[in-house]
């Protein structure tokens, strides 16, 4: 109820309104809400700084490592971390810092590619089979079950066999396997909601079904599956690096964290930092998404615990 | 049976809080009451603190509550002070609690037999046999026509009923003094509300123990019980005899009566009961 | 004394209560069949969808024409593609999985001979997680927000965080190599390779039925790193809800009822709350069991350990595709079958669902 000021009290005041105007207002405020509520949990916060850590690391990696990360420089091959190199040379004398840099670049774009596919896809099919109920709701949860029928990483194994190795296909191949829980979870949702009143007075007046499903279901799935995807987040890092590990996903001389730790295995004896870094920043990212994933979804879920 | 030359329990300026993140909640403030071997009625509405004070004699509030009184005495124990370890002799034994719904208060992948039989076993050390034995008879005693099936069933395979009754036989098993009934009938259907009281009105009186009774329904209370106390945010604002109810002094108390309806003085409005905010306050205590 | 409701005494229509469990089980079975033909379904697909002709993989690419068209024709590449899932079908059914290219067996054999070495790991590795994850899950419950709960939230939340294949490597070279606690990688020292018989395949029930003893504890120093590895991130998540179900627990009636009753608190907490705490917790040890499968495959690379992970990941770089699938639908045939045990479990246990 404040004025349209640029003071800070006013627009606190207009976030906190208990008699907001508008749906934009409402949605604001209930964002602000929730942020503040995120905002006290340390862990959480740990979390997002390593995330925003990540995203500047990626946005200004030319900056941090200036050099190329496909340099090789035999004569300097598998020296120990220095003032010249920050995490050492690895077997072909590159130096670990630049690429490990350059690396998160992948492991980014990994994520958000996976998430971008698998979230999108396990939201509709579980919203439509949740309303449709039926022989629809069958067929596609059937679907669903099969491929939570196999352990993520062997799928992936097996998609990534039959598309060839390469970052494309350890992408399609990580976000086949991930979109079942999604779709899962999306369902559950769709199905408590079905049965409510202003779905009903929706459809009173006339909506389509894909007009209620759109909507009016999503938004309203959409918390718990961005909780579910943040704390799977970790998880698809992880399959991603097990699979450059495993030499599908992204190929040499990419600098692939889980390509890396895999190349530094056969030194791993006397030169221990070059498979052990790549890891540590694996497990830092990783680290990362749970820890916000964990905050968002006491936040966003307070039932869980 | 009123006996209040020889009062079993003593209770003086009792407190509990609970420090939470919203800051200092205070459930009971210096609730002072005694029980000897009669039938106390403590009635009260959600929040008057009246549960609370139930689970504060016996040491059982849930973190982060805490419990501090001038004196809380049993028959010469004090049982604010007592270790853990003591109280652990006195529940269940001297004094026993009956709570409010089968549903949740029995726990549902034991069988009926073996939670009864556990009582009786616990800190006593008694064989088996004897154990099994006396939770039969206590089956019986709470009126349940087939024991041994009873005791061979799971919770949730008993009505309501049938539950609470299985209940009072385990908290009754040890034939304590002081029975504490947190609104023992309130998830019971009307009818079978006056069959469970009738038992434990009949065993109460039998063993001669003492009775609070917690509840929220002033007529039910004032029927049953010889003493009432009157609970209100967390404090007593009236103490009388259920006789003399009718005299009631204090507004609290009074518009809970008025607010009854009655079917031989019908009305063509019911009487709303009107709060005051002075009730809330306490001379001693200043504003909160 | 009449009661209005008398489950007990009335014994309704015990029949439609026996009913009632057989179209649940009924249901049950037939989702599992589904799944089942599902999993058929995907495996065949993928192995259709694979650049690499199935034909050359077999007879090599010095094969004379006449026998490439043989072999053409034995594999039915020419007929339509539901023709070719029925034969697909039916001989998954009776265990032919094809050949695997490099060890020149049935694929089955392959996988029978291996995947006893993978159960060996995973089973001692849920062992290791549940004896360790419980009660560590229960004292975290107990004591929420002092340092028993926040060291065993953060001991699970690194669990979900590190990756295995590394925490393998890094243990590897700590314990083995420079602490030399434990045996190296592969499941037995060479000099004792081959020497016990193969009854069940794993090695530490073998060495023992055999009694050679020196085996026997060779074979467990070998396998005290995997086990542990893979045993952490079964603690990791086992006590993580094993401490979620018990702060659940500790909040109902019953346990109050029970402090009420003058038990002492070790009883309370142990038997009366983790015994409900239980029911889920199969389930979550169950699909930790499966999990590990999965872990197993990345393990069994680092420490050269022949089970079925590795034989899948080593046909995979050689583009030998028969066990790869046949690897994939067992892990996945694996997968359903715990996932059945463990709804079977909770039934089991749950006097309310009975």
């Amino acid at each position: 109820m404040s004025t349209a000021g640029a003071t800070q009290p006013g627009l606190r005041a207009w976030l906190l309104a208990s008699a907001p105007r508008s749906r934009w207002q409402a949605r604001c405020g209930n964002a602000y809400l929730a942020w503040l509520k995120l905002s006290a949990n340390p862990l959480a916060m740990a979390g997002l700084a390593i995330i925003v850590a990540l995203l500047l690391v990626v946005i200004f990696a030319p900056l941090l490592a200036p050099g190329t990360p496909y340099g090789q420089n035999l004569l300097h091959r598998l020296e120990p971390p220095s003032a010249e190199n920050w995490f050492g040379t690895d077997q072909l004398g590159r130096d670990i810092y630049t690429r490990v840099v350059h690396g998160a670049q992948l492991t980014l774009m990994i994520v958000v590619l996976v998430a971008i596919l698998a979230a999108p896809t396990g939201l509709l099919i579980g919203t439509v089979a949740g309303y449709s109920g039926g022989i629809v709701d069958t067929v596609l949860m059937r679907i669903t079950d099969v491929f939570l029928a196999f352990p993520r990483l062997v799928l992936a194994l097996a998609f990534a066999a039959a598309l060839g190795p390469g970052i494309e296909n350890a992408v399609i191949a990580i976000a086949l396997t991930s979109w079942p829980p999604y779709a899962r979870v999306a369902r559950a949702e769709t199905l408590a909601l079905r049965s409510s009143d202003f779905i009903a007075a929706a459809r009173l007046q006339g909506a389509s079904p894909a007009r209620i499903v759109l909507r009016h279901i999503v938004p309203l799935c959409l918390s718990s599956v961005i909780i579910r995807v943040t704390l799977d987040m970790a998880g698809i890092i992880l399959t991603a690096a097990g699979l450059g590990f495993l030499g599908l996903g992204a190929q040499p001389p990419l600098p692939e964290w889980g390509a890396m730790v895999a190349a530094g295995r056969d030194f791993i004896l006397d030169n221990w930092w070059v498979a052990t870094i790549p890891g540590i920043a694996i497990f830092i990212v990783s680290l990362g998404f749970n820890l916000l994933g964990d905050g968002l979804r006491d936040v966003l879920d307070p039932k869980q615990r | 049976m009123i006996d209040n030359a020889t009062p079993l329990l003593t209770v003086d300026d009792l407190h509990v809080r609970f420090a939470t993140r919203q800051g200092l909640i205070h459930a009971v403030r210096g609730v002072g009451f005694t029980v000897g071997r009669e039938k106390l009625g403590i009635v009260g509405e959600s929040g008057s603190g009246k549960s609370m004070t139930g689970r504060a004699i016996l040491r059982l509030v849930p973190p982060p509550g805490s419990v501090t009184a001038r004196r809380i005495d049993f028959s010469g124990t004090d049982l604010l002070g007592a270790s853990e370890r003591d109280m652990r002799q006195i529940r269940g034994k001297r004094i026993s609690m009956v709570m409010q719904d089968p549903k949740f208060s029995l726990n549902p992948v034991m069988t009926i037999g073996r939670q009864i039989a556990e009582a009786y076993r616990a800190n006593s050390g008694a064989p088996k046999a004897q154990a099994r034995r006396r939770a039969l008879e206590m089956l019986a005693a709470v009126r349940i026509r087939d024991p041994e099936r009873v005791y061979g069933a799971y919770p949730h395979e008993l009505s309501g009923g049938m539950g609470q009754r299985a209940m009072i036989a385990m908290m009754l098993i040890r034939d304590p003094d002081l029975l504490i009934a947190d609104e023992p009938t309130s998830a019971l259907d009307v009818t079978v509300q006056m069959q469970v009281l009738a038992i434990i009105d009949d065993l109460v009186a039998q063993r001669g123990m003492g009775l609070i009774f917690i509840s929220h329904d002033l007529n039910l209370v004032a029927s049953f019980c010889d003493r009432v106390l009157i609970m209100y945010a967390g404090r007593i604002v009236e103490t009388c005899r259920a006789a003399d109810l009718h005299n009631a002094q204090h507004p609290y108390t009074r518009g809970l009566l008025e607010s009854l309806p009655r079917i031989d003085r019908p009305a063509t409005e019911l009487a709303v009961l009107r709060r005051d905010a002075s009730w809330s306050l306490d001379t001693a205590e200043p504003r909160p | 004394m009449t009661e209005l409701r008398n489950p007990v005494s009335a014994a309704p229509s015990r029949g439609a209560g026996a009913g009632l469990w057989l179209s649940k089980a009924a249901n049950l079975i037939f989702s599992v069949l589904l799944t089942f033909v599902g999993l058929l379904v995907v495996t065949f697909l993928i192995g259709r969808v694979i650049p690499i002709d199935p034909v050359l993989a077999v007879v090599g690419d010095r094969a004379l024409p006449d026998v490439y068209a043989r072999v053409r024709q034995e594999l039915a590449l020419d007929e339509p593609l539901y023709y070719q899932f029925w034969l697909y079908v039916t001989k998954a059914l009776h265990g032919d999985f094809g050949k695997s290219v490099i060890t020149s067996r049935p694929v089955i054999e392959d996988i029978l001979r291996y995947f006893p070495a993978t159960i060996e790991l995973a089973t001692l590795a849920t062992l290791l997680g549940v004896m360790i994850g419980v009660p560590a899950g229960v004292v975290a419950a107990k004591n929420q927000g002092r340092w028993p709960d926040q060291l065993v939230r953060l001991l699970g939340l690194i669990g979900y965080s590190v990756p295995v294949f590394w925490l393998g490597l890094v243990g590897l070279f700590v314990f083995y190599s420079k602490l030399g606690w434990v045996s190296g990688t592969g499941r037995l020292d060479v000099y004792y390779e081959d020497i016990v018989d193969p009854v069940t395949g794993m090695m530490l029930i073998d060495a023992a039925l055999a009694r050679e003893w020196d085996i026997f504890f060779n074979a467990i120093s070998h396998l005290a790193l995997p086990v542990s590895i893979l045993g952490y991130y079964s603690l990791a998540y086992i006590s993580r809800m094993t401490r979620s179900f018990m702060i659940e627990q500790l909040g109902q009636e019953y346990v109050t009822a029970a402090r009420v009753k003058g038990l002492s608190e070790l009883r309370v907490v142990w038997r009366h709350a983790l015994g409900n705490a239980m029911l889920p917790l199969v389930t979550v040890i169950a699909l930790s069991y499966a999990s590990l499968l999965e872990g197993a495959v990345l393990t069994e690379t680092v420490f050269a350990w022949p089970g079925l992970g590795r034989y899948i990941t080593d046909s995979l770089f050689n583009a030998d595709m028969n066990p790869v699938l046949g690897g994939t639908f067992v892990v996945g045939l694996a997968f359903i079958g715990l996932n059945l045990l463990s709804d079977v479990l909770y039934r089991v246990l749950d006097p309310r669902s009975r």
